[in-house]
C-alpha cells in the first residue's frame, strides 16, 4: 500500500512564553488538518514525538478524544523521522487509512545539558566536561577541513545561506541576514565553529497527516508520495557524538548508511533528487552531510557553494526554509519541519522561497545522538 | 588530611610515577577501547582483560571548549568566572584505540593534527571528603 501525504502542519519555531508544548502540537495538528480538509474525527492512528514532554500523545486531550491508539516516540534528533515512519507503516499494513504525525518540543535555554547515563555513560564522563554534544561537531568539523583542504570561510558562506534562506520565510525563527564576514568573526564556541554556525534548542510543533495513496484525492490535488524512510544507528568505528573512545579504523557514519537504504528503497540515485533537507546542527554538519547522503564528493564542497549551487536557485537547493540554524531544533518537531518544508516545496506554495523549475524529489535528512541518522524521500 | 584521587577509579593507574589509562583489550577478538567494560563491544565477550594503554600518541583531532559546561554534570571546582578554557580532542594511542580527552593546550593555533602528544594526569576538583580529584589530559609533547 502506497502512502501520500495529503496534510502538513507548523506551529513556528522559537519561543513562547506561557504556551506549552502540547497547545503548539494541537496548534500544528489543527494546521495540517485544515491543510487536507480533513477532521480530527477522521485520523484513526497518532505517533507523537517529543524530547521534554514524556507523554507527547497526551495531545489528544487538547484535539478531541476520540479513542484512537495514540502513542509516544523519542529517537533524539531522528525523532521526527520515526514518527512519520511509524505513521507510513500503519499505513502501509492495511491497518489504517489516515494516520498523523507529530512532534512538539519546548527546550530550556542554552546547550542540552543531561546527566551521561542517559547515553549509558559513565558519571565521569560528564563530571570532567566531556558530556557535550558540540565537542564532537567541532572536532568532526575539524578533522573533515584537514582532511580535505576546506576552509572556515565554507562554514561561514553555509551559515549565511541558511540565515538568508530564514529571511525569506516568515515562518523562520531567525530573520536577518547574518554576513560571511560576521559569522566567521564572531566568537568561537568550539573551534572552528563559531556562535552563528550553530543551531540552537527552542520550541514549535509540526504534524504530517499521511494517507492511503488511492484515497489521497479525497483530501488533496497535489498528493506528496512518501517513496522511502530510513533510519540507522551507529556501527562500531564510526566517529559518532559522546564516544569515550574509537577503534583505529574509522568506518562510514550512519548517515551514509541510512542514505544508501533510502536510496535503494526508493529506486532513485541522489543525482535525482531535487531539494534536501540535510541536518545542519552547525554548518559543519551541512558541508558534511552534503557529501554523505552522495549529493558531492568528499572535498568538493567548496567549489560548489562558491558556484551557489545549494542555493535557492542552484542545483541542489538545501535547508531553503533555513534550516535549523534559521528554526532552531525543538528536537521533536524538527524532523517533520523538514518534511513541512518539503511538501510546501513540492507543491510550490513556497512564496519567495519557491525553488524554481518545479521540483519533483525531494529528500530529508536527519542526524544527531547518540549516533543515529534517518532519511526520508518524498516525490510528486 | 586530604588526598589526591582520580575523579573516578579505573581510570588510570595511580598514586604511579609514569601514570598510564586503563583500557580494555578483549581476550577473543582483540579489540581495544577506553575505558575498560566487562564486555567487548566488538564481539561480545565477557571478561574484556584490563590493560594500561600506551602514554603517548598523535593528536586525531580537536575542538575548543571556551564556556564553562552546563552543571551538572560537570562538577569542576571552577565557577564561571575562574574557569579556564580548554580543549578537547582525540588522541590515537598505536596499536590500541583513539581516546577522547582534555587537552592542557587552549589555543587552537597551538595544536595541530599528527602532532605528538602525552598523557597528562591534572588537579580537577574537590571530593565532598576535601580530596583533590585528578583527571588525564594530553599535552602536546
Amino acid at each position: 500500500m502506497d502512502v501520500a501525504i495529503v496534510g502538513v502542519g507548523l506551529h513556528p519555531f522559537g519561543r513562547y512564553e506561557g504556551k506549552s508544548a502540547l497547545e503548539m502540537g494541537a496548534d500544528a495538528v489543527r494546521d495540517a488538518l485544515a491543510d487536507a480538509g480533513a477532521q480530527w474525527r477522521d485520523v484513526q492512528c497518532a505517533f507523537a514525538g517529543s524530547m521534554e514532554v514524556t507523554n507527547p500523545e497526551a495531545v489528544v486531550g487538547l484535539l478531541g478524544l476520540t479513542g484512537i491508539p495514540a502513542r509516544a516516540v523519542l529517537n533524539g534528533c531522528a525523532t521526527g523521522n520515526t514518527s512519520l515512519t511509524m505513521a507510513a507503516k500503519a499505513i502501509e499494513s492495511g491497518e489504517h487509512d489516515l494516520a498523523i504525525a507529530i512532534g512538539l518540543d519546548k527546550h530550556p535555554r542554552g546547550a542540552f545539558s543531561a546527566d551521561p547515563s542517559v547515553s549509558g555513560l559513565p558519571g565521569w564522563y560528564g563530571d570532567a566536561g566531556l558530556f557535550l554534544t558540540t565537542h564532537f561537531f567541532g572536532m568532526k568539523a575539524t578533522r573533515y577541513l584537514h582532511d580535505h583542504g576546506l576552509t572556515a570561510a565554507t562554514l561561514a558562506k553555509v551559515a549565511a545561506k541558511n540565515f538568508r534562506n530564514g529571511a525569506a520565510n516568515p515562518k523562520a525563527w531567525r530573520r536577518k541576514p547574518i554576513s560571511e564576514e560576521e559569522i566567521l568573526n564572531a566568537a568561537v564556541l568550539n573551534y572552528p565553529l563559531t556562535q552563528y554556525m550553530y543551531c540552537a534548542p527552542n520550541e514549535g510543533a509540526a504534524a504530517v497527516l499521511l494517507c492511503r495513496a488511492d484515497q489521497a484525492h479525497k483530501y488533496t490535488d497535489k498528493p506528496v508520495y512518501l517513496r522511502a524512510s530510513q533510519l540507522r544507528s551507529r556501527r562500531l568505528g564510526a566517529f559518532e557524538l559522546l564516544t569515550p573512545s574509537l577503534p583505529l579504523e574509522t568506518v562510514p557514519s550512519p548517515t551514509v548508511d541510512a542514505s544508501l537504504a533510502a536510496y535503494e528503497e526508493a529506486g532513485i540515485g541522489p543525482e535525482d533528487v531535487d531539494i534536501a533537507q540535510l541536518q545542519d546542527t552547525d554548518a559543519g554538519s551541512e558541508v558534511i552531510h552534503m557529501a554523505e547522503n552522495g549529493f558531492c564528493k568528499d572535498g568538493e564542497q567548496e567549489s560548489l557553494l562558491a558556484q551557489g549551487q545549494t542555493e535557492i536557485g542552484g542545483k541542489l537547493p538545501v535547508n531553503t526554509d533555513g534550516g535549523l540554524i534559521a528554526n532552531g531544533e525543538p528536537v521533536g518537531a524538527s524532523g517533520l519541519r523538514q518534511v513541512y518544508e518539503i511538501v510546501t516545496q513540492l507543491r510550490g506554495r513556497a512564496g519567495e522561497r519557491q525553488v524554481p523549475g518545479g521540483p519533483k524529489v525531494g529528500y530529508t535528512h536527519l542526524y544527531g545522538a547518540p549516533g543515529t541518522a534517518a532519511v526520508a524521500i518524498l516525490s510528486t | 588530611m586530604s588526598k589526591r584521587i582520580p575523579l573516578a577509579p579505573g581510570l588510570f593507574t595511580w598514586p604511579a610515577e609514569e601514570p598510564a589509562l586503563l583500557g580494555g583489550r578483549c581476550g577473543s577478538c582483540g579489540h581495544v577501547a577506553f575505558p575498560h567494560r566487562e564486555h567487548c563491544l566488538a564481539c561480545g565477550t565477557a571478561g574484556v582483560e584490563q590493560v594500561e594503554l600506551p602514554r603517548r600518541g598523535r593528536l586525531w583531532t580537536f575542538t575548543t571548549q571556551r564556556f564553562r559546561p552546563p552543571s551538572p554534570p560537570y562538577a569542576g571546582a571552577d565557577t564561571p568566572e575562574t574557569f579556564v578554557p580548554f580543549s578537547v580532542g582525540y588522541v590515537e594511542l598505536p596499536g590500541a584505540c583513539r581516546v577522547e580527552a582534555r587537552l592542557t593546550e587552549p589555543d587552537p593555533a597551538k595544536l595541530e593534527i599528527g602532532q605528538e602528544m602525552e598523557l597528562a594526569i591534572v588537579p580537577f576538583g574537590m571530593t565532598p571528603e576535601g580530596d583533590e580529584t585528578l583527571v588525564f589530559a594530553f599535552q602536546p609533547a
